[in-house]
């Protein structure tokens, strides 16, 4: 809860010193806050989350999953082509793309229990294939939504008015609505419990006669599901999607934003809150270095030192707390 | 209370066969245990006591023979399956999900829901019930992680009394356990026993059995060795039931203590920052620290070994200083700790025996790994402690805990100490090589090495070692010697009760 309220206040650091030093002393506008870059921020936020909450699901049972980057790729190629080249109508196309990336996780989860492959070399190979098959699948051309997601796109784009200039993203809502399910499913449901108790101790967890491989199964499910949905939005925010770079390194921000917001990779931690927060700290940051230094060309560079420095803090603090109660006692 | 002999067999195997690749686990064994009976399983480590109740809570199948519930025969699918049926596992190594809380654990795989979701207040209501019952006092909402080991074993025990098991199999339940959680745990079997609940009781303590038991069944090399009644237990007859021959207990002659080895001057642990120890152990002595849980016994080894910080005081080893905080001087120093968690601290399970043998000495062997000095010491050693094992490149994590804590005896000799640090040495350890642990322990010690050893096992206390030091709260308390060399007195000093 500590390293939670540690992250919030980050974030609210991060925030205060990109408005101030993206201050534009000519016109006296504070960029950072305007409601255009607001908005895009929290619509960011709305589908990096949902990535997140993906990788996260993996993550609590000890596992990993990699191919999220390909699998955003995969819904982001198929969904125009069924809207697209089928005519199929968006009602159908969309829970389409979804079972499709539902399968892709069942496949996963076969591999990963059936026959016991390490989830790290599953899904590094599944990262691989799935875009190499997009690739060629797509020909390597640009598939674009054109007018038949039209009915689609306020999913992604769309906006919620607050007041007459500002509105809340439809993403960052679909994240607040996934947030909380996953939330209820993980705090108050029977298959979170056995989730977080397999992640922790396999073993224990299928004597105390909990069905260890089917529920392993099904947060691949969830996860490749969501890693889906994630990849829907993107490709209805851009409206078209190129299979060589679509999705490129998703996962990593995906995994980067569960593993910063405190979910454990030896398994069995982890909030939903946290997940949420630490997606919002790397979109935060990335976008702080869009509006400071006008170009994202360090930005992989300062995102990945912030999770460093963030580690070596989270560690000291550790350290330092156990010292002290030791003094005490 | 239902007479054992007259009530109906519960659970039986016929004949079960059971072969792991290069073991033939078990093979043509028979068993039965009836209601409101406690069997105790004996046998030394890889005699087969562990395969055969895994074969009876569901977790591996036979490979021929069958089990039989109230006279039918069944087939146990998993865990799950058997614990439907009644059949409930203790596992020996304590198996809790320690990120859950403590009635999250008790209900883990049977959680009280109303529909998928869970009945957190309900649950944690029950818990205490069931807690306060084994006459434990934890907070529903503990972690698990927060429990001390014995704190856990109890929970493993309310948890199976919780899932109205009606066989429950103990494997080496007192293992972790202090004095008073054992007699409280006995009380506890004695209660289900009237309850008309089975219960097979694995356990390396003979004094246990004669207390608890109605009925001692003896494996050996996966065979049955011999069923012995409640009249005929004897030390003796348990021994021949395990490994076919007597084993002499009796006291070794104390050696003549030599140079100081090892000297303690007001060291204090992390574990208790105001307490302190002085302590000095000679040449060719065996010391032994005897003292509850949690008394500070392994914190105080683990801080001379450097692998805690000392807080304040010195260590010397053979009159010179050892620095704190570096296990590798320690090494350097002619220091040696067998730890207390054989399989993450003492060996690296997934390294072939031969490997785990040369580890700490390797490096005195140069830059070039020396594949030649591996095989050798192997070989040597094998032969020396008597690990029983195909040959060096077997992984540790294959063999017995026996055959594993030999090793990490065995790669701590190579390193030629002159002071041995032994945590619990013979825990989870059988008999037989038990023995040979203690025969090899006083030889070294007759050659001149300073032994200063922890240990919660009375007897063995008794046994090996020349001067007895009672820890309570983190400092000696006293020492125990002469007429007073009793298991009673060590009690009462460790628990604070005077002489």
């Amino acid at each position: 809860m500590n390293k939670l309220l540690g992250i919030a206040g980050l974030i609210l650091v991060v925030a205060l010193v990109t408005t101030w030093l993206s201050y534009d002393a000519v016109t006296g506008n504070f960029p950072f806050l305007s409601a255009y870059n607001l908005e895009n921020l929290l619509r960011r936020l709305g589908m990096f989350g949902v990535l997140s909450i993906a990788a996260a699901f993996v993550i609590v049972t000890g596992g990993i999953d990699l191919s999220i980057g390909s699998v955003v790729c995969v819904s982001g190629c198929v969904l125009p082509w069924l809207l697209g080249s089928c005519g199929m109508p968006a009602w159908l196309a969309l829970p389409a793309v979804l079972l499709l990336a539902a399968a892709i996780g069942l496949w996963h989860g076969f591999l990963v229990v059936g026959l016991r492959l390490q989830p790290f070399v599953v899904t590094l190979c599944g990262l691989l294939l799935y875009r190499g098959l997009m690739r060629n699948f797509t020909g390597d051309q640009t598939m674009g939504l054109g007018d038949a997601g039209e009915s689609l796109r306020w999913l992604a784009t769309g906006k919620i008015p607050i007041t007459d200039s500002f509105g809340l993203p439809v993403p960052l809502c679909v994240l607040a609505v996934v947030a909380t399910a996953t939330g209820i499913i993980w705090q108050r449901t029977v298959w979170g419990r056995h989730l977080f108790a397999l992640g922790r101790n396999e073993e224990a967890a299928r004597f105390a006669g909990v069905a260890t491989g089917r529920l392993t199964v099904l947060a691949y499910v969830a996860c490749s599901l969501l890693a889906g949905l994630g990849g829907c939005l993107f490709v209805l925010d851009v409206n078209s999607a190129q299979a060589s770079n679509f999705g490129n390194f998703y996962e990593l921000y995906a995994i980067a934003g569960a593993v910063l917001g405190g979910v454990a990779l030896r398994g069995g931690e982890g909030l939903v809150v946290g997940v949420v927060l630490g997606a919002a700290l790397m979109q935060l940051l990335s976008n702080t270095i869009n509006l400071v230094a006008n170009s994202n060309q360090l930005e992989f560079a300062v995102v990945g030192a912030v999770i460093l420095i963030g580690a070596a803090f989270d560690e000291l603090v550790r350290r330092w707390v156990a010292f002290r109660s030791a003094r005490r006692k | 209370m239902v007479s054992p002999a007259t009530s109906k067999v519960f659970l039986r195997a016929l004949g079960v066969s059971k072969a792991f690749p290069g073991v033939q686990a078990l093979d043509d064994v028979s068993f039965e245990v009836r209601g409101g009976e406690v069997v105790a399983l004996i046998g030394e480590n890889g005699a087969g006591k562990s395969t055969l109740m895994k074969i009876l809570a569901g977790l591996h199948r036979p490979d021929s023979g069958r089990v039989e519930l109230h006279g039918e025969a069944v087939e146990l699918l998993s865990p799950l399956d058997a614990l439907h049926r009644g059949i409930a596992l203790i596992h020996q190594e304590l198996n809790l999900c320690d990120n859950l809380t403590v009635s999250a654990a008790m209900f883990l795989g049977a959680e009280l829901r109303r529909g998928p979701f869970l009945c957190e207040r309900e649950m944690a209501d029950a818990s205490r019930q069931w807690l306060s019952r084994l006459g434990l006092d934890i907070a529903p909402q503990t972690k698990v992680s927060a429990l001390r080991p014995g704190q856990r074993q109890m929970l493993e025990i309310a948890r199976a009394l919780r899932s109205e098991a009606r066989v429950i199999i103990m494997d080496e339940p007192t293992s972790s356990l202090t004095q008073v959680e054992v007699d409280r745990l006995f009380e506890v079997v004695r209660e289900l026993q009237r309850k008309n609940i089975a219960v097979i009781y694995i356990t390396h303590r003979l004094s246990e059995i004669a207390v608890l038991a109605d009925r001692v069944v003896g494996l050996r090399d996966g065979r049955n060795s011999g069923d012995l009644p409640r009249e005929q237990v004897s030390h003796d007859a348990l021994v021949q039931l395990m490994v076919g021959r007597g084993l002499s207990g009796t006291r070794r002659q104390p050696h003549a203590p030599g140079d100081v080895a090892l000297k303690l001057r007001d060291l204090s642990t992390r574990a208790y920052p105001e307490a302190s120890v002085d302590l000095t152990v000679r040449r060719s002595e065996v010391v032994a620290i005897a003292g509850l849980l949690g008394s500070g016994r392994s914190e105080l080894l683990r801080a001379i070994f450097g692998i805690d910080d000392r807080l304040t005081g010195s260590v010397e080893v053979a009159g010179n200083s050892l620095p704190g905080a570096d296990p590798r001087k320690a090494v350097a120093a002619g220091v040696a700790l067998l730890p207390e968690d054989r399989k993450s601290e003492g060996l690296v399970l997934s390294m072939s025996v031969a490997e785990n043998l040369s580890l700490p000495t390797l490096h005195r062997r140069g830059w070039w790994l020396d594949r030649g000095y591996q095989t050798e010491l192997a070989t040597s050693t094998i032969a020396d402690l008597g690990i029983a094992c195909r040959d060096g490149e077997q992984m540790a994590g294959s063999l017995s805990g026996g055959n594993q804590q030999k090793i990490v005896l065995g790669k701590w000799l190579a390193a030629d100490p002159q002071v041995l640090l032994l945590d619990e040495p013979t825990r989870g350890v059988d008999v037989g090589a038990r023995a040979e642990i203690y025969r090899r322990l006083d030889e070294l010690a007759q050659s001149g090495l300073a032994v200063l050893f922890v240990s919660s096992e009375l007897e063995e206390v008794l046994l090996l070692a020349d001067r007895v030091l009672v820890m309570r709260d983190g400092e000696i308390r006293g020492e125990v010697s002469g007429d007073d060399r009793t298991e009673k007195n060590i009690m009462l000093l460790a628990t604070g009760a005077t002489l």
